[in-house]
């Protein structure tokens, strides 16, 4: 459904993401996983159109089954196409209420019962959500935060969701609760693109997993292999 | 008479509040000072006057081209002065508000010429009338009550609409508000056109009002509208009428009651501005947070 080839993001004179190459099945939930400034947020903000300067290839299957390059469209475009990033410490807009945000997340549609129904569809994924919708999303905790963030991301519809870093500044318990619904919305038919640092949680989901070091894919396999695998263990699951 | 300078307090008020939203909304998604905002309310001033006085047309059709003419001439300032320094240091683009405010206002002065033209006023708006003992002049109802039906609607829009909804997101970020599918420019577009056509209402009935108009008829009620702005708390909209009328009250009734101080009425907006900016800085109505120029 994705093909990143050769992707290579600079800011500047930093070399961020360097000849990445990634493919993301249909239905799949696919991680890429990587310590503190990796470039996985470069990574997956250029395939959502936010970086300037960004080469390589992107090409995605739409809905009517056509491939198109996408690298280099502006995020308008992205969420057009069917694609939805949640990003990076949730950004939920704290003086618009749960519902507004919801709402927004839903900018590009114009089907007002379709957008009715999936947001009943985000509420009966994250219960909380729904008791405090007329609140504002500033008053949140940060779990409630990061269920809004999903939720929102999910107002558009989109065939592929991507998550930078769903489990940040989550307690345990809480980032079962998230990881497990992300495995339901994908169960339900969606493809997940999943940028972690927290390997463990991430690899226990993904079908597949990519390992990100300084801009660079070092180890590729599914995510019961990489699990198993001495170097992960060693660098990222603290054995 | 109380009551006659309630209502010119009330007519001025809402004109500079008019203005005053054109700045406070550019503002509060750009972190611009639109310099030539009092600039779009001068030009407008002069399209109705070209159309109705010139060429003769009919009000309303001289209202409508105006406040068109008024909106493009604010999409075109965006564009060629704004867009291209989208993510330039703030300061360019400050500096490049400044040069097209100097443009705008020297081009009119060679076009129009800086003598200033009367304005021949409708019979109708100007023939006044009595309610029990208090002498009512039509325009002087009619200005604040166009002011108020404007802003009215303009807040639904912003509160009960998507597009609303996207400008009151932008305003805090504009990266979040991209991913969410909104096509920032065209909204950021939107605000100069609605910014610019409530500049080009206030300048149709400025011109109404005293009757006349000149290429330079921009810079005080601009410079006072942008108080307003300030003292209502940039970024809000409710803010930026009520500073409005807060200076329109301030200005009517100081002459009213002290007439030896008329000679300095346009100093008070001035030392409005110092006490906001040392007791208030972010307004009556203004957000906490945030870095302003
Ligand atoms: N906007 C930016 N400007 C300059 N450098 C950046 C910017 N964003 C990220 N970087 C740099 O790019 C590298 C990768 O960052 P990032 O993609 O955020 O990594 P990760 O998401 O894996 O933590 C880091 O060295 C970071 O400092
Ligand atoms: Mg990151």
């Amino acid at each position: 459904m994705l093909e990143i080839k050769n992707l290579d993001v600079w800011y500047g004179g930093i070399h961020a993401v360097k000849n990445l190459s990634m493919s993301i099945g249909k239905g799949e939930i696919v991680t890429l996983i990587g310590a503190n400034g990796a470039g996985k947020s470069s990574a997956i903000r250029a395939v959502a159109g936010l970086v300037k300067e960004a080469s390589g290839s992107v090409t995605y299957i739409a809905r009517d089954g056509g491939a198109v390059s996408i690298l280099g469209k502006p995020p308008e475009y992205m969420v057009k196409m069917g694609i939805s990033l949640s990003p990076e410490g949730r950004r939920i807009l704290p003086h618009l209420t749960v519902e507004e945000n919801l709402t927004l997340g839903a900018y590009s549609r114009r089907d007002k019962a379709g957008i009715a129904r999936d947001m009943e569809t985000g509420y009966s994924l994250f219960p909380k959500l729904k008791q405090r919708r007329k609140q504002k999303g500033g008053t949140l905790s940060g779990g409630e935060q990061q269920m809004l963030a999903v939720a929102r991301a999910l107002m558009s519809h989109p065939d592929l969701l991507m998550l930078d870093e769903p489990s940040l500044g989550l307690a345990p318990i809480l980032v079962d609760e998230v990881f497990g619904t992300i495995e339901k919305i994908n169960e339900e038919g969606r493809t997940i693109l999943l940028v972690e640092q927290n390997a463990f949680a991430a690899l226990k989901i993904a079908h597949k997993a990519y390992v990100l070091e300084t801009g660079s894919i070092t180890l590729s396999g599914t995510g019961a292999e990489l699990l198993q695998d001495p170097k992960v263990q060693a660098a990222y699951l603290g054995g | 008479m109380f009551m006659q300078h309630f209502i010119n307090a009330l007519g001025l008020g809402s004109l500079y509040g008019l203005i005053a939203i054109g700045y406070t909304m550019v503002y509060g998604i750009l972190r611009l000072i639109n310099f030539a905002h009092g600039d779009i309310f001068m030009l407008g001033a002069y399209f109705v006057f070209f159309a109705t006085i010139q060429y003769k047309l009919p009000w309303a059709l001289g209202v409508f081209i105006a406040v068109m003419g008024a909106i493009l001439s604010g999409l075109l300032v965006d564009l060629i002065a704004y867009k291209p320094l989208r993510d330039a240091p703030r300061i360019s683009a400050l500096i490049s508000a400044i040069g097209v405010s100097f443009f705008i206002e020297n081009a009119s002065m060679v076009a129009f010429t800086a003598r200033p033209q009367a304005v021949i006023q409708p019979k109708q708006l100007v023939e006044a009338f009595s309610v029990g003992d208090i002498r009512l002049v039509p325009l002087n109802i009619i200005v604040p009550a166009i002011s108020f039906v404007l802003v009215g609607m303009l807040l639904w829009m912003i509160y009960r609409t998507k597009r609303g909804l996207a400008m009151r997101s932008i305003s805090h970020d504009i990266e979040t508000t991209r991913l969410m599918g909104v096509s920032v420019n065209r909204i950021i577009a939107l605000t100069f056109a609605i910014g610019s056509g409530l500049a080009a209402v206030a300048g149709i009935m400025w011109a109404l009002r005293y009757p006349k108009v000149e290429p330079l008829m921009g810079f005080t009620p601009g410079f006072k509208a942008f108080i307003a702005a300030v003292f209502g708390g940039v970024g809000s909209v409710p803010g930026a009428m009520l500073g409005g009328l807060a200076l329109g009250f301030i200005e009517i009734m100081s002459v009213a009651f002290f007439p030896t101080l008329s000679g300095y009425k346009d100093a008070f907006a001035f030392v409005l501005l110092v006490i906001i900016l040392l007791v208030k800085p972010t307004g009556l109505m203004g957000e906490k947070s945030e870095d302003k120029i």
